[in-house]
């Protein structure tokens, strides 16, 4: 059982304004196998939540701290912190032109597990996971994210997701720009990858359509930098039927 | 960290009045003061500045015919000491190209000193074709090569400089581009002490097109220098220049100086130029400089662009983001970012040479 905990985290990003607080205190726990659904209107500090998980050196943490299994996060570096099992689903995955696809996952397998995985049962595995996400196998060669669709590149971050096998995941905003057959596919490949790993997920949106698919534990909406209520699945039906509006004023 | 980018000012020399001759005495002695060699003192240079013997080395690969000098200067004529040397010693190798050939690799490789070689290559008409120079071996090598695309054909030289850690090339290169056709101009290079390059494309005919791209990685005292140069002096063509390069070590120098000229008579022109180079280590210099001389309104497009130094944050964030180290990541972006060139050459096997050759300089086993 691994835990990933957020105490009274404070985040700043540098604007032409100077520096701007954008998360304002925010208190999460995820044990594994949990799902825990963020959801909130448009820069209440989302995605913000997910890039400082990740360590992106753009957000500075002024406040608070995130431990994973007690081991303090903020002290380790974005590689570090992937290798020591969590995992960002991003929401715009970046280019990386000249570098396969398939050249990239091995690089990161190899990382993050300490040593090459054998090569046939790796390729085999490979396969069978672009299969499942229904992912054409000339895929592979393809630059990384270059040239991919919006849903490509999400099927992308989703086979990532089940070949690096973290302990926990943020997604990202994973559903924004998919239809509905593309968001199923993505979903069914979260969910494999939780039952098998055991993984806790943090499943970062806007909308309630992807709870169709991916069932939240406990919901938490976000407002202005800080979590504003707390619940079970039923929160986001409420959502659904009442938006936002009522946190706003 | 230095890096030099420089604006599209107005170059010391204006590109098109740089003198021309095949008599080595029309030329000065080779000095830092001058332009065309400011970045290179001669003593990097082998000798070749002083007196060359025609090439003794091996040829092999695409079949070749013996001509002399009186068949050359069409194309180009040579606008350094090293260069009118070379066309002084009076030989050339002839290079056919016909309709249906298939891809040609004519790997050139030298071991001794001061050594001249000249190249003269046709592609017929209608023709299409793939020409690679692979130069590999030691010692010191000048060159002049002309080619000469005709019209409505099609033609890629590659020029891949793999040499010995000792060695020194310089070649120029020039084409001629005829109406309607096609040219790629493919530079890759990785081995050599000291390697110079000046390749130049001219048109004879309108709707010509030509894309002209560089690959480049210094390290160690290498010295890696490209100057493309692209003289729009014809109606309606286009081109299109990119070269992107790494540096690692403090004492690695790249150059880059890209000359693009629109004379009056080139209404129409397309065109853009592009540099790039992506410093791995503090202390290497990577000099690039874009010049842009246009004489007439009436074109299409022309810009530039030039950028030395930082890796892109975001790049190097979702590599690490997936548990690959920094400085991984960033041996990871530099391969994928000359590979890019590298791909197009269309030969697994030097492919796979030179990407296997980046790894190991990448992680300073070369």
């Amino acid at each position: 059982m691994a835990i990933l905990e957020i105490k009274n985290l404070h985040v700043s990003v540098d604007t032409e304004a100077g520096s701007k607080e954008i998360l304002r205190g925010v208190d999460l726990t995820i044990r594994s196998g949990e799902t825990h659904a963020i959801m909130g209107p448009n820069g209440s500090g989302k995605s913000t939540l997910a890039y400082s998980i990740a360590g992106h050196p753009k957000y500075q943490v002024t406040q608070g701290e995130i431990l994973l299994d007690g081991e303090n996060v903020l002290e380790m570096s974005p590689d570090e912190r992937a290798r020591a099992g969590l995992f960002l689903a991003m929401q715009y995955p970046v280019e990386i032109p000249g570098i396969s696809v398939s050249n990239f996952l091995r690089t990161a397998k190899t990382a993050i597990a300490g040593e090459a995985p054998a090569l046939r049962p790796w390729i085999k595995e490979v396969k069978e996971a672009m299969t499942n996400l229904k992912m054409d196998s000339a895929f592979s060669e393809r630059s990384v994210n270059e040239g991919f669709s919006g849903g490509e590149k999400k099927r992308h971050e989703i086979l990532q997701l089940e070949l690096l096998k973290p302990n926990f995941a943020v997604l990202d905003e994973t559903d924004s720009g998919l239809d509905v057959d593309a968001l199923k596919i993505v979903s069914e490949g979260v969910n494999r990858a939780q039952v098998a790993n055991d993984m806790g997920v943090l499943l970062i949106t806007h909308y309630t359509r992807i709870l169709k698919y991916i069932k939240p534990d406990f919901v938490h909406v976000f407002v202005a930098g800080k979590v504003a209520e707390e619940g079970g699945p039923e929160l986001a039906e409420r959502l659904e039927a009442e938006g936002y509006d009522r946190y706003l004023d | 960290m230095e890096q030099h980018s420089h604006g599209a000012g107005i170059p010391l020399q204006v590109r098109s009045e740089r003198s021309r001759s095949v008599n080595p005495s029309d030329f000065p002695a080779i000095s830092i003061r001058d332009e065309q060699w400011r970045y290179l003192p001669a003593e990097r240079l082998d000798g070749l500045d002083r007196e060359l013997t025609f090439f003794s080395g091996s040829l092999e690969g695409l079949s070749l015919k013996e001509t002399t000098n009186e068949s050359c200067g069409n194309i180009g004529l040579p606008e350094d000491l090293i260069a009118s040397q070379v066309w002084a010693l009076g030989q050339v190798k002839l290079i056919e190209l016909f309709n249906g050939q298939e891809t040609g690799l004519l790997t050139i490789s030298n071991n001794a000193s001061k050594q001249g070689l000249q190249f003269l290559i046709k592609n017929e008409k209608f023709a299409k074709n793939t020409v690679i120079l692979n130069h590999v071996g030691s010692g010191s090598l000048a060159e002049v090569i002309e080619i000469d695309v005709a019209d409505e054909s099609d033609l890629t030289v590659i020029s891949i400089q793999n040499l010995d850690d000792d060695a020194v090339i310089t070649s120029s290169q020039f084409a001629k581009l005829g109406r309607n056709s096609r040219f790629k101009h493919i530079v890759v290079s990785i081995g050599g002490k000291t390697i110079r390059l000046v390749p130049t494309v001219t048109f004879a005919g309108e709707g010509a097109s030509v894309e002209m791209l560089g690959a480049y990685f210094a390290n160690g005292d290498q010295h890696i220098e490209h100057r493309p140069f692209v003289d729009h002096n014809t109606a309606n063509c286009s081109s299109n220049v990119a070269y992107k390069g790494a540096l690692q070590g403090a004492k690695a120098h790249t150059v880059w100086v890209g000359d693009v000229l629109i004379r009056q008579a080139a209404e129409g022109t397309k065109t853009y130029e592009l540099n790039r180079n992506l410093l791995l280590t503090d202390g290497a210099r990577a000099d690039s400089v874009p010049n842009l001389e246009i004489e007439t309104g009436q074109i299409e497009g022309a810009g530039h662009a030039s950028a030395s130094g930082r890796f892109d944050d975001e790049q190097l964030f979702y590599l690490q983001a997936r548990g690959i180290p920094e400085l991984e990541a960033k041996r990871l972006v530099v391969k994928g970012f000359l590979n890019e060139v590298i791909s197009q050459i269309g030969s697994p096997e030097l492919e796979n040479e030179l990407n296997a050759l980046i790894e190991a300089k990448l992680e300073g086993k070369k």
